[in-house]
Order: structure tokens, then sequence, then C-alpha cells
């Protein structure tokens, strides 16, 4: 267990550091110098040569790089060259817009997902099931901008019973939660569900009915016991999910989140910014593989001899 | 030849009871030493173009503390037949008729609630594959021990049971390994878990499907000895499903040979291996290496089993049959019984006197 | 168990008569082929132009004139959603077949020939899963500058990998089969191998995961659009319309349902028809 957990940070360590560097390079591919990006057109050759010195963009790339990440080791991620502040101070005013509108989309969308795609396998093709299909299937194909405007319509405009956008109050987070949850419920529902059904078709159910247990008890110890290994999974893997809804909601809501921060920068090519966001996404999502890779070892005795080197 | 020789002896014995006696004789059974009794018990599975027969007809019989061993070729709906007894296929697509008499109660009828409580607790069942058939995220002995929790509530006598269960299966270091996973045990050992869980309630009937299929031949007989000592301490009877004829001689007090989802033939292991009457089961017997022939080459029956979707009268073996006739594809043979419970179906065996037994 | 092993030994013939019996394939089918009709027509079905502005007074709620309305420079939104089809189609095929080129070649070629090849393979896509799809799209927009040909580039570069990843496991397991051992021992290349010999045993699962892709590409890019970095105005992209609508959400709500309604009509179309696809091609893929 322990090499297991060892092998999978130091995976996750070289995935972040390629990232980082990749991330780093964002400023060189875009067209142009970055110091043209930094500064107006009408600015002397002397004064250019000093903000470009002042940036540190005079040294040589890789110093650059070695810069840049011992920085982000202090917090510091460089400065924005569009409002002439640090990257940092900038995010820092946003995260908790954006922790709040992805906690709570993630916590409803598993406390729904789950007893849905469990009832869903249990009585398939039943009049609940069919429904349950059918709507996510036309939620796959809703774009989750247009399901955010199909609300705003709904009970900002008709009803008038929830504000359109804005962030002051609980009221303006309902909509965009809805959103999130439910653009990505329907796959959520479907993937707990095909796992269940799977399960559901295992020898050792068939056994666990054998020896004499009830329905209910070989449902709940074994059926969604087992099926817990790959929710569990999916539970984190739905992260990026919600970081991406959360770029699109906090875009038609008006929430001013990381997501509209990201969007902004990259609109008017304030590259630090968007460095910076893009990196601390990558971290977090690598971090929630890590967290599920560990559970999943700790959730299926299988998984931890195997992938640490043992047997099968 | 042999064949020939046997008939007249059987005819008289046949003719001699077939009026009072035999009839008292199978009414007083009945009520005492059969335990499980199949009646016209028919399985339909429901395919994309209809209904597929796996199983048709099947009449059988289990004796209080008897092996009886169905024997045929895999998806002759053996396992159809078994699974069927406890319930355990998928419902949805599973059309089921007949009876399913368990000590006089037709389980067929049962509701759900009923019939968990036949499940492990009257009739056990031990599978395959012990490695799909234990779940891999628990601990084999918590495994036993839900099931023994199950009649008793006291969670340290059970474990003291399972441990002492697995000594009667010959687990080595019972303790140690009632702390391992699934994984960690070898196929034997993952079998003997089975047995030793589906032991735990004491069930009267153990239904064993092909149990030593995935196993070592080693393993295979240690397996098979440990079920013929359980018949002789616990007095449970067995039906063991397996396609090995060789086992079923070692182990089997009678024995059922299926084909193409019909019971051909139902008898005494000595009489059958003495005295087949079934083509099929005839042809089993030549394919089975023995010590004392000297050819080289094991024989084998040619061609395949039929898939049965409609019910057009036939002997479903004709196709494969070596002597079969016209008459053969036209009709089903009935079971005919030569005594003794030797009970055919072939239209070849059946003399003119013979008694049916059922249309 | 059973009926899967039935399905898989079919003839093309009876694919082609379990696609006809599928009521998914069909309907998708149907909705699919009025959308191409509608694209195809579409000078013939609107009566305006979708760039012609004042066609109407401005912000026209719906009426018999304008079905869909007007927008904020008098334009006919149902001429602008009608001529918006031809934007989504060549979306779908331009992304479909730029994932299609690179996810086949690649996957076949990491399955076939495995070792560092596909390690460096593994390396990339577990890199591109650091980033959520949407978002790494974003920067490789960031990067090409925007335009929906960009768009539906970048689109197509993040996701390549989930195209070449099963079709990379097929070959692998293919790979050691006795026909392409067969093909080895009569002297057949490498590229012989790949794409005469195992290429053709994966096509059903290239033409359900291709009918997957559509749909998707149509949806990734209409959202790049709506966050203002695809089509720029006066084009009829449902994305862009979309967000112009935003701005009049309470004054012109219709601005916002129509575009978006015709989106989901094509979507569910291709999603129907390539669930309907899977279920008779490649029913293991059910799954996924």
């Amino acid at each position: 267990m322990k090499s297991y957990i060892i092998k999978k940070v130091l995976v996750g360590l070289l995935l972040i550091f390629t990232v980082s560097f990749l991330v780093f390079c964002l400023l060189y591919a875009m067209p142009g110098d970055p110091v043209d990006l930094a500064i107006d057109s009408k600015v002397s050759a002397e004064q250019r040569a000093r903000i470009a010195h002042e940036l540190g963009y005079d040294q040589p790339f890789l110093v650059q790089y070695k810069n840049w990440l011992v920085g982000i080791f202090h917090l510091n991620f460089g400065t924005s060259t569009r409002y002439h502040v640090k990257v940092w101070e900038l995010m820092r005013d946003r995260i908790p817009y954006s922790i709040r509108l992805c906690g709570i989309s993630l916590l409803l969308e598993m406390v729904l997902a789950l007893p849905i795609g469990l009832y869903c396998a249990i009585h398939k093709g039943n009049l609940f099931d069919r429904f349950v299909v059918n709507s996510s299937l036309v939620f796959a194909a809703i774009p989750s901008f247009w399901l955010g405007t199909l609300l705003i319509v709904i009970f900002a405009v008709r009803l008038q019973i929830l504000p359109i956008s804005g962030y002051e109050t609980p009221a303006h987070y309902v909509l965009p939660v809805i959103t999130i949850t439910l653009s990505s419920l329907g796959s959520t529902i479907r993937i707990t569900k095909a796992e269940v059904l799977e399960v559901l078709h295992e020898k050792f159910v068939t056994t666990a009915y054998a020896k004499g247990l009830p329905r209910r008890t070989v449902m709940f110890r074994h059926v969604l016991r087992n099926s817990l290994v790959v929710v569990v999974t999916l539970l984190f893997m739905s992260l990026p999910w919600m970081i991406t809804g959360a770029v699109i909601t906090e875009r038609v809501f008006g929430l001013p989140g990381m997501g509209a921060l990201l969007l902004n920068s990259i609109t008017v090519q304030d590259i630090p910014v968007v460095q910076a966001v893009l990196l601390l996404i990558a971290i977090l999502t690598v971090l929630c593989n890590l967290a599920s890779d560990i559970l999943t070892g700790i959730l299926d005795p299988r998984i931890r001899v195997s992938l640490s080197g043992g047997e099968n | 030849m042999q064949e020939l020789k046997s008939k007249p002896e059987s005819k008289p014995a046949a003719s001699e009871y077939a009026t009072e006696p035999e009839g008292e004789a199978s009414a007083a059974g009945t009520k005492n030493d059969e335990l499980l009794k199949l009646e016209n018990l028919s399985i339909n599975y429901k395919v994309h173009d209809g209904y597929l027969s796996a199983v048709n007809h099947v009449n059988m019989t289990i004796r209080k503390g008897e092996i009886f061993a169905v024997v045929g070729e895999s998806g002759c709906g053996k396992s159809t037949v078994a699974h069927s007894i406890l319930r355990l296929l998928p419902d949805k697509d599973t059309k089921i008729t007949g009876k399913i008499l368990f000590k006089g109660q037709d389980l067929s009828t049962f509701n759900e609630k009923q019939i968990e409580k036949v499940r492990g607790r009257q009739i056990g069942m031990i599978f395959q594959n012990p490695l799909d058939s234990l779940n891999p995220v628990y601990r084999v002995g918590t495994q036993v021990e839900e099931a023994i929790l199950l009649d008793n509530p006291d969670k340290a006598a059970a474990k003291k049971k399972t441990v002492s269960l697995f000594r009667d299966v010959r687990l080595p270091d019972a303790e140690l390994r009632a702390e391992s996973y699934p994984h960690e045990l070898s196929g034997g050992m993952r079998q003997r878990v089975m047995i030793a869980m589906m032991l735990s309630r004491t069930p009267e009937l153990l239904i064993a499907d092909e149990p030593t299929t995935a196993l070592d031949v080693t393993i295979e007989a240690q397996i098979l000895d440990i079920l013929k000592r359980l018949k002789n301490t616990y007095g449970t009877s067995i039906m063991l499903i397996t396609h090995n004829f060789g086992l079923v001689a070692e182990i089997a007090d009678r024995i059922g040979v299926m084909y193409a989802g019909e019971m051909v033939e139902t008898g005494d292991v000595f009489e059958i291996f003495r005295n087949p009457r079934h083509p099929y089961t005839k042809l089993l017997m030549q394919a089975l290496p023995r010590r004392s022939k000297k050819e080289g080459r094991l024989k084998t029956i040619d061609g395949m089993v039929p898939r049965i979707t409609d019910d057009k009268p036939c002997c479903r073996f004709a196709n494969r049959c070596p002597s079969a006739s016209e008459r053969c594809f036209k009709e089903s043979p009935a079971a005919v019984d030569f005594g003794n419970g030797h009970i055919c179906r072939c239209f070849e065996a059946e003399g003119a006197e013979s008694v049916k037994v059922n249309g | 168990m059973k009926k899967k092993s039935y399905r898989r030994y079919s003839a093309r013939s009876e694919s082609l008569r379990m696609c006809l019996h599928n009521v998914d394939f069909m309907v998708g089918l149907i909705m699919i082929i009025s959308v191409i009709l509608i694209a195809v027509f579409a000078p013939q079905i609107a009566h305006y132009s979708y760039s012609k502005q004042g066609a109407g007074p401005r912000l026209t709620a719906p009426c018999a004139e304008y079905p869909f309305g007007t927008d904020e420079l008098g334009r006919d939104v149902f001429s602008k959603t009608i001529y918006g089809t031809r934007i989504a189609l060549w979306v779908a095929a331009l992304g479909a077949s730029i994932q299609l080129i690179l996810g086949v070649t690649i996957g076949l070629v990491c399955g076939y020939y495995g070792k560092w090849v596909d390690h460096v393979f593994s390396f990339i896509t577990d890199l591109t899963w650091c980033i959520p799809g949407t978002i790494l799209a974003l920067a490789v927009v960031t990067i090409l500058g925007k335009g929906l040909t960009n768009v539906v580039i970048a689109i197509s570069i993040v996701s390549w990998a989930s195209f070449a990843r099963p079709i990379r496991a097929k070959t692998m397991s293919l790979r050691n089969m006795a026909f392409v051992e067969t093909g080895k021992a009569y002297g057949e290349n490498g590229f012989s191998l790949m794409f005469r010999y195992i290429l053709p045993n994966i096509i059903p699962s290239i033409i359900v995961m291709t009918s997957m892709t559509l749909p998707e590409t149509i949806l990734s890019t209409t959202t790049l659009s709506f966050l203002g970095l695809g089509s720029k105005s006066p084009s009829p992209d449902w994305g862009l319309a979309l967000s112009k609508g935003m701005e009049y959400i309470t004054r012109a709500p219709w601005l916002s349902i129509f575009p978006g309604i015709a989106l989901v009509y094509t979507t569910i179309g291709f999603n129907l028809l390539g669930e309907g696809l899977r279920d008779v091609l490649d029913p293991q893929m059910r799954s996924r």
C-alpha cells in the first residue's frame, strides 16, 4: 500500500511539473514578444528595456522558468499585465466564490445521483428509470450555458422569483448551482447505474442470495459497497467537470469567480493570470486523481495488492 | 450386444410390477425419503427472436442422504435447473413452468420472503468459479459469519463457528485464513471457503454446480473427498452438477444425464454404468478414457448441440444419434421406466411392454 | 451474454437490418436528415439573409412575419437560426475529421508498436487530463487566436485522445490474432498490417465513436462561441447568437430561446444516431 501511494504521488508530481513547464511556455507561444503584451506600443525603446528588465524578460528562458516556479512556492504568481497588481491578489478575492459554487454543486450532485443511479439499476426498465434515462439523454444535449439561460428566462424573467445575476445573497447561487448540477447529473447517474448493474451481475451477488441474505442486505452490503469503488473515483473525476461548469456558469450568471477571471484574462491576453489559473486547475485535478486513487486502494483490497507490485 | 441381453431381463420386471405394488411403493417413497422432486420443469429464456428452450420437461428426484449427479455437456441446461431451484435466475427474461417440490412444498409458488428462508438454511449452493463467487472486498471469514449471523446474532460465536467450519473443510491455518481476502487464497481454498459458507447453516441439500471445473485435478480430488465426508457426517444430500463422468462414477449414488435441456436418462449409478440405455449415455461412456481399453484414440461424439427455439416435436439428440430412425425426427420420445428408477427417453431403448411414466 | 454473442456474428446486412429496427437510430437519422435538408435549402426556407440588418423593427417579439422575432439590429432570428445549421454541420464535419485522422493514426500506431511509442502517448494523454477539456481548448485558442476554425482546431487537438484510446486498446487485442500473424508471415509491412488487416476490424467502433464525437464537437464549439472566442458577427453561429441574446435577456428572451432549441435538436439527433449505432455495431462500448 505504501509503495503504491508513493508511486502515485511521484507520477502526480511529474505531471504537475510538466504542466507547469507547458503553462510557462504559453507566454512564448503567444504571437509577439512577451514584453509587448505587458506594455503599450507607444513606449520608448529605453523604457521598454527597463520594463523587460523589471519583469525579468531579459533573462534566459530557463532562468525565467526557474524564477517563476520559485515564485509560485511563495504564492507569487507574477504581476497582472492588465491590472498591474499581483496575480495572487486577484485570485484571492475570487477563489471563495468558485469554491462555494463548485462545492455546493458537487454535494448536491452526489446526494442526488447515487440514490437515483442505484434505484434505476435495481428497477431497470420501470417508469421512473425510463424517465431518468430519457431526461438524461436530453440534458446531455443541452449545453450548460443554454441551460443557465433557460433557467434565467423562466425563474428570473418570467416568474421573477430569483435574481438574474450577481453574488450578494444565497439566492444568487440557486440558479448557478442548479445549472452545474443538472448538466453533469445525467452522466453521473448513468455511470453509477452502469456500475451497479455490472455488480448486480457478479457471481458473488448470487452467492450472497444463495446463503440466504435478504434482498435489502444484499443490495446494501454487497452491491452498493462494491459499486462504491467506482463511485468514489467518479466523485473526484467530476471535479474537472465542475470547474468547466463553473467557468461557463460564472459567465452566464455574472459571478466574479475564478472562471470569470480566466475568461476575462484570455480575452484581454493577460497571460500571467491565465498561467496562474491554469496551473491551479491542473494542481487541483492531479490532487483529486491522487485522492481517488488512494481511496480506491483503500476500498478495494485487490487494487491494493496488484498496484503495489504484488500478485496479479 | 449387452443391450440386447439386458432388455429381456428388465422387461418382465417392469411388467410384473406394472399394476399395484409399484404404485404403492412410490407413494410411500414420497413421504419418507424424497427431498427434492422436479416435476415437468421447463425453463425458457427470452431472446430477441422468441424463446430459447433451455430446460424441457425435466423430472428428477433426490432422496435424503444421497448424491445425485446431473451430467451433460456445457450448455445442456444443467446449471439452469440448479439455479432455478433457489430462484437465482434473472427473473425478467425467464419463464419457468412445472413444479419444484422440496419436502413436498412447491418452491416455485413461494414468494420472495419465503424463498429467502429456504436459501442457505435448507438448500445451499456452491458455484463453478470460486474466485467470482466470493465478494472481493470482504474478508472470507466475514462472508461466512454473515451467513451464520442470520440464524444466531452472537458475533463471537459466529467467529468461532467459522473457524471450526474452516477446519472441517480442511482449510490450513483456519484462524489466519479467516482474515484473508478472497484474492489472497488459491482456487481450492476459495472453494473450501464456499463449502464452509454453505454448510454453516446446515442445509439438508447442497447443490454443487461444477464445483471442481475451475480447479486442478489434485485439488478436485480433495474437494470431492470433503463433499463425500459431509454427506456421511451430516447426512446432507448433494446435487452434483458436472460434465465429468469419471467424477460421477467416483462419488454419486444416482445419475441424471441431460442433453439439450432434457433429462434423457436417470438411474442408479451402477445400473447406468453397467447398462446404459440412451444412445447419448452410451456414447458418453465410450468417450470415457479407460484403463482397460488399449485403443489409441478416445471416442468422440460428432455434431453439435442444437439451439432449440421452437417446440418442434422430435428427439433433440436425433441429429447426432448413430441409431436415429425417421420417427426420431418427427416425434418426441416419452420417458419410460425400465424398473428400479431407471428412466430413459428413447424410442430405440423403449420396449413394447414397458411402462410409460409420463407423456 | 447470449444475446451479445449472436449480435457479434451478424453479417453486414444483418447490422443494417438491425439499424432499421432500432428506434434510437431511426429517430436520430430522421432528425439529422431534417437538419441537413434545412442547411441545404436554407436560402429557400429563410425569408431574409441572416445578416440583413433592419429586416424588421428592432427586438420584435415572435409574430407571423418574424416567427422567432428580431434581434437588436432588426435581423430576422428565424433566418439566422436556419443558416446556423450550416455552421453546426461544418463544425461537426471539420472537428470529427481532424479527430478521426489524428485518433485513428495515433491509436493504431500506439496499439501496434507498443513500447516507448505507447508510453509517450500515455504520458501525453495523462497530461491532457490534468486540465479539463474545455479549459484546455480555451488555452489553445489563446495561442491560436480567436475565430471559428481555430476553435474547432483547438477542440480537436484537445479531444483526439479519447478517440485514440479505444482504438489503441482494440489494436492491442487484435495485434496478436492469427490473421495478423498470417499477414506478417506473408511479409506484409507494418503499415499494411495496421491499415489493411487491423483497421477493417475496428471500423464498426470507429463509426460509433465518430457519431458520438459529432454532437460533442458541436456543443464545445458553440460553448466557446458563446464565451466570445469563436465566430464574429454577423455569423449566424448559434453560440454567438445566444451570447448576444444574454445582453437582452430581460427585454427579448426569444433571442436566447430559439437558437438554443435548434442546437439541442441537432445534438439530440446526433446523440440518438450514435446510441443506436453503438447498440447495433458495438454493444460492448455501452458501459463507457
